[in-house]
């Protein structure tokens, strides 16, 4: 494919900027609250994800210029946190807590059940219809409610196979 | 109170400066620590975790290139506690580093290598897994990257951060899919980029124009010093079979820390030229003839002799000695001597003071101007038609109009100007081949050594002049 | 509370009393519970008084070290000549920990609150409170409850009219555990990969942004306030064992139990009663095999060695582990230890930030070697190799997560070694 969310060497058609209009302002506001440049860079990287869907080659590169760092260094960073992703994803994302305390309360079902139930051949890729991603992930900070699932910012707890399917089709 | 600091290593006494740190003051003592990502002239990381020694009074072991001493500690390095983790650390490395010894250019000259045989396993335990795989990338020009051999220690990429000021290179990723990143739009190519790859203590970072070239225990080292500009900095030329294959810096805190550029680094080439003057030669009804040193000799004198005026133009890459040798024989230094020197861009390495590849490209600038000779090229040269002689030392003459003139041709190769007018021509060796000094730009005098022999009857320049002044004198006394 | 369950009597709620009271969130909300008065008494008090009555309070870091907190903003410098900062750690990732998010969705001005005092107390002008990425419900509570703090200048440029400036930010994490470290949490503030720094300097000399720092998690900080309003002998006095473990505690239960949640008890509590007694047991026809007290990356207790357990910090050290983040992790018979062992290692091997050999490496073959087993591939040496590597793992880089690691594996394969020996005499390859 070519459209926006192929790799850079295969699209079309060029990411729109990141920091113009609104955007801007919002990481004018950011900067206001660090002593420096760089600091920024955590909350810069996700208005990018935000923009784009991703963290595009094209979106470090415009990040790298308005804060005065190099490409690379933007890179290194991007590749140290899970949550920036660093290729595109389906519409929806969805992250499922498989560590020890949500395990033993059966949350690799809960994994699996996503799996199915959006139509994804397997973890981490993306449905043939490109509606949904499902990765498992570390300990979500919500171990009482096992298990725990984020769906792009919804963060659903108690989530059990029997509620899969539901919380699925809520988001058709 | 003293700003000294007394401590033990291993049994051994040292005093150092407070704030150095145990790593350092160990070395003040004798004793080398084991360790990966320290490096004197990078900011201090404590990853790699090779260093650790044990500390009386401490519970746990330390980091000894992080630790900084204080008055009355005991360290010990070779204590079963301090060997057992090193060993470890070695076993860590070893898990993904593969079995490349045979094939990779850094043996025999390898850290890794050195420490496992010292200190490591003779087997390792971690059998019937697969290792990390990841294909070579080129960073740059020359430098390659061998991420299965990477161990970490990120010195390349403190180096290009901190000290060349672009931060071209990063951590990419985390735990062990860990690796040293690129941006695809930069690539590694800054004027002191390839001392990564001397920093690289394993053959992760290596480079294209050494790769499989030569075996490190088979070459031979010289100490030298960089002919590419006025900087001077201390070199190492490797030769083996009398050719220069790879140089690499000296360490000298003062000029160039450990450090060389790529101008220098590449720029040896030149030093293994086949095409060079191989014997003296004089003109005999109107050709050049070979002949032997005596005969040129005599002829080269008599030229000197009989000449009122003379002219020198000279190369700002000769040696010192050289350089008085040819200003003996002018008769008068003001006006006489001159010469040109190529320029280039200037690229400093921006985290060291007073340190850069210098607009000048010649190793003796200032060597010249301190016997005399001078920058005006134009006026000088101007003159060389209208004299009784003309001096050149590895000077081309290109563009020089020679009119009349005798021409007495020092070089180490023939140059066109030079097959058309000199009278008496004379072999010389070019740096690699002979013992001599340059003096900097800031005027400090270094010598340099011989690391390979010259071609045919090639002769240093210096020791060529001296058997012409004696003789000149001889003459004109007799 | 338990929340969220109905609390129980013999909790001691405190820091959890609005739990699940929507209007508590609110600043209206908050200071008709009280809210705002211990702020505005700290800023009538000098630093120095301030930070003596956390002293003698006695409260030590809920984040997983237990440090004694006044100490700790006593090391910061008596005069400003560089700005300080304070770091509020709300990035609670520690497997089996699930307190911070309840503070912050339910009492959001209690943090606002903590956070400055403790900023008024070392001398700090800004805060910012780093929350991990994935906590999009507490961020959103945080931001509107911050932005109702800024409005009515209870924090601000001239925070509660007392002529001091106290800035707070919210800073966004974007998955790291390792970040939870505070050094490293400094270098993700600093806009760089989430590394831990070597120590010294350590963060009172020299911190974010190269000048004194101050680090304290959100539980901690949700607790200044009550002590400043009810004294710090009220808080010292809430003491059911050791002396020098004083105040509440939020213990999150999780795992194979029948009312997981966190109950806030007095420091000095029975862990038995914690488990059987207010968090119901275990699930129906099963028993408890094994319990770890304070998050993942303390030693495993037995059942049996829970039962003898005090929850607090000296208590759990005597039990062979410790009270860590207060994290109780609770698996029961059907659970796999070896499996579960397994999938701890995994967790720690995903989220070593590549410094130290010994963790970047050892991480990794632990797992590898914990999988062999699983897979009836496992040798006779292996639990011995497992050992050796976790003791290699241990007091030796630059944090402790690696000791993390080493900590589940080494308490699993002693207490729980037959079930190890199980797979390796039910592969395919044993000797």
């Amino acid at each position: 494919m070519s459209g926006p969310d192929a790799p850079a060497h295969q699209r079309t058609e060029q990411l729109p900027r990141v920091f113009v209009g609104e955007e801007r302002k919002e990481l004018d506001a950011v900067l206001a609250k660090y002593p420096t440049k760089q600091a920024a860079l955590l909350p810069a990287l996700w208005i990018v994800q935000r923009k784009h869907g991703w963290v595009s080659p094209e979106g470090m590169a415009e990040t790298a210029e308005v804060l005065d760092v190099t490409a690379a260094y933007v890179r290194g960073v991007v590749t140290f946190y899970t949550m920036y992703h660093q290729h595109p994803v389906g519409t929806h994302f969805v992250q499922v807590c498989t560590t020890t305390p949500c395990g033993v309360c059966g949350a690799e079902a809960v994994r699996d059940a996503f799996v199915k139930a959006t139509g994804s051949k397997r973890l981490g890729e993306t449905s043939p219809d490109g509606n949904w991603t499902v990765i498992e992930v570390e300990c979500l900070g919500a171990c009482g409610f096992a298990t725990p699932v984020l769906v792009d910012d919804d963060f659903i707890e108690s989530v059990t196979p029997e509620k899969v399917p539901g919380i699925v089709a809520r988001y058709r | 109170m003293s700003d000294l600091v007394k401590l033990t290593v291993e049994g051994r006494e040292v005093e150092v400066p407070k704030g150095t740190m145990v790593l350092e003051a160990a070395k003040l003592a004798g004793i080398l620590i084991p360790h990966y990502c320290y490096h004197p002239s990078l900011p201090v990381a404590g990853v790699c975790r090779m260093c650790l020694v044990e500390i009386e009074k401490q519970p746990k072991l330390a980091a000894s290139c992080a630790t900084p001493v204080a008055e009355g500690m005991v360290v010990k390095v070779q204590t079963a506690p301090a060997r057992e983790a090193r060993q470890a650390v070695l076993e860590f490395l070893l898990i993904n580093h593969p079995l490349d010894c045979p094939i990779c250019d850094q043996a025999g000259e390898c850290e890794l290598q050195d420490y496992v045989f010292q200190e490591g396993r003779s087997a390792t335990r971690y059998d019937e897994y697969a290792k990390r795989f990841n294909p070579v990338e080129e960073f740059g020009d020359d430098v390659l990257y061998v991420p299965n051999r990477c161990i970490l220690c990120t010195r390349c990429v403190r180096f290009m951060e901190h000290v060349a000021e672009e931060a071209v290179l990063n951590v990419s990723e985390r735990g062990d899919r860990a690796y040293i990143g690129i941006d695809d739009g930069h690539r590694l190519n800054h004027p002191w980029a390839g001392n990564v790859v001397d920093l690289c203590p394993v053959g992760s970072l290596i480079s294209k124009d050494f790769l499989h070239k030569a075996r490190a225990w088979d070459l031979d080292k010289t100490p030298s010093v960089c002919t590419g500009c006025t900087q001077g900095c201390n070199v190492t030329l490797e030769t083996r079979d009398n050719t220069v294959l790879r140089v690499r810096p000296r360490t000298n805190e003062r000029i160039n820390r450990h450090f060389i550029c790529d101008e220098g680094r590449l720029g040896y080439p030149w030093m293994n030229r086949a095409d060079r003057l191989e014997a003296p030669m004089v003109r005999q009804d109107g050709r050049l003839v070979a002949t032997d040193w005596d005969r040129a000799f005599a002829a080269a004198a008599k030229l000197v002799g009989s000449a009122r005026s003379r002219v020198a133009l000279v190369s700002p890459g000769a040696s010192n000695e050289a350089l008085a040798g040819v200003a003996a024989l002018l008769n008068k230094l003001e006006g006489t001597g001159a010469f040109r020197v190529r320029e280039g861009a200037e690229a400093p390495l921006a985290g060291v003071p007073n340190l850069a590849l210098r607009k000048e490209r010649a190793p003796n600038v200032h060597g010249a101007l301190a016997v005399g000779m001078s920058r005006d090229w134009a006026g000088v040269a101007g003159r060389a038609a209208g004299a009784g002689l003309v001096i050149a030392l590895d000077e081309s003459l290109e563009g020089v109009a020679l009119g009349s003139a005798g021409l007495l041709y020092l070089g180490t190769v023939l140059s066109d100007p030079a097959r058309a007018h000199a009278a008496v021509v004379l072999p010389c060796c070019n740096a690699a081949e002979e013992e001599g000094s340059f003096t900097n730009r800031d005027g400090i005098v270094q010598p340099y050594w011989q690391a390979k022999a010259a071609p045919g009857m090639a002769r240093p320049a210096a020791w060529v002049l001296s058997e012409i002044a004696e003789r000149a004198l001889a003459g004109a006394a007799a | 509370m338990g929340y969220p369950h109905p609390p129980h009597p013999k909790e001691t709620p405190v820091l959890s009393k609005h739990f699940g009271e929507a209007d508590a969130r609110t600043y209206g909300g908050w200071v008709q519970r009280g809210g705002y008065k211990a702020l505005e008494q700290a800023l009538g008090m000098t630093r120095e008084q301030v930070v003596d009555a956390v002293k003698a309070s006695g409260l030590r870091g809920r984040g997983g070290a237990g440090f004694p907190t006044g100490l700790k903003w006593s090391f910061m410098p008596k005069e400003v000549t560089k700005p300080h900062y304070l770091c509020c750690n709300a990035d609670e990732s520690e497997p089996g920990t699930f307190k911070d998010r309840e503070i912050m969705r339910w009492t959001p001005h209690a943090l606002i609150e903590g956070c400055a005092i403790a900023a008024y107390a070392i001398g700090a002008e800004t805060t910012y409170i780093y929350i991990r990425g994935e906590f999009t419900d507490p961020w959103r509570v945080m931001e509107t409850a911050l932005a109702e703090a800024y409005a009515k200048g209870v924090v601000g440029p001239n925070a509660m009219g007392k002529g001091k400036r106290i800035d707070m930010h919210l800073h966004r994490g974007a998955g790291a555990y390792i970040c939870g470290e505070e050094t490293a949490m400094m270098n993700s503030i600093e806009g760089k990969r989430g590394n831990p720094r070597i120590k010294p300097p350590f963060p009172a000399q020299s911190g974010l942004f190269g000048c004194p720092t101050t680090i304290n998690n959100v539980e901690t900080l949700a607790a200044v306030p009550h002590i400043l309003v009810n004294g710090a002998d009220w808080y010292k006095a809430m003491c059911l064992g050791n002396p020098k473990s004083t105040g509440t505690k939020l213990l999150s239960v999780c795992g194979t139990i029948a009312r997981p949640g966190n109950y806030e008890l007095t420091l000095g509590f029975p862990l038995k009663d914690l488990l059987y007694d207010l968090a119901g047991g275990p699930l129906r026809g099963r028993r408890f095999k094994a319990v770890i007290p304070g998050g993942s990356s303390v030693p495993i207790l037995t059942a049996e060695e829970a039962d003898g357990t005090v929850l607090d910090y000296e208590g759990c050290v005597a039990a062979g582990s410790m009270l860590g983040s207060g994290g109780v992790i609770v698996m029961d018979d059907s659970v796999d230890m070896v499996y579960q062992t397994m999938r701890l290692a995994a967790f720690y091997a995903h989220e070593s930030c590549a410094q130290c050999t010994q963790c970047r490496e050892g991480t990794a073959w632990t797992t590898k070697i914990l999988q062999r087993i699983l897979a009836g591939q496992g040798q006779a040496r292996d639990l011995d190799l497992l050992l050796d590597l976790a003791d290699q793992m241990t007091g030796k880089t630059i944090c402790v997560l690696s000791d993390s690691c080493a900590a589940p594996v080494v308490s699993a394969i002693k207490k729980f070694r037959p079930e190890f020996e199980r797979y390796l005499t039910n592969g395919r390859r044993s000797a």
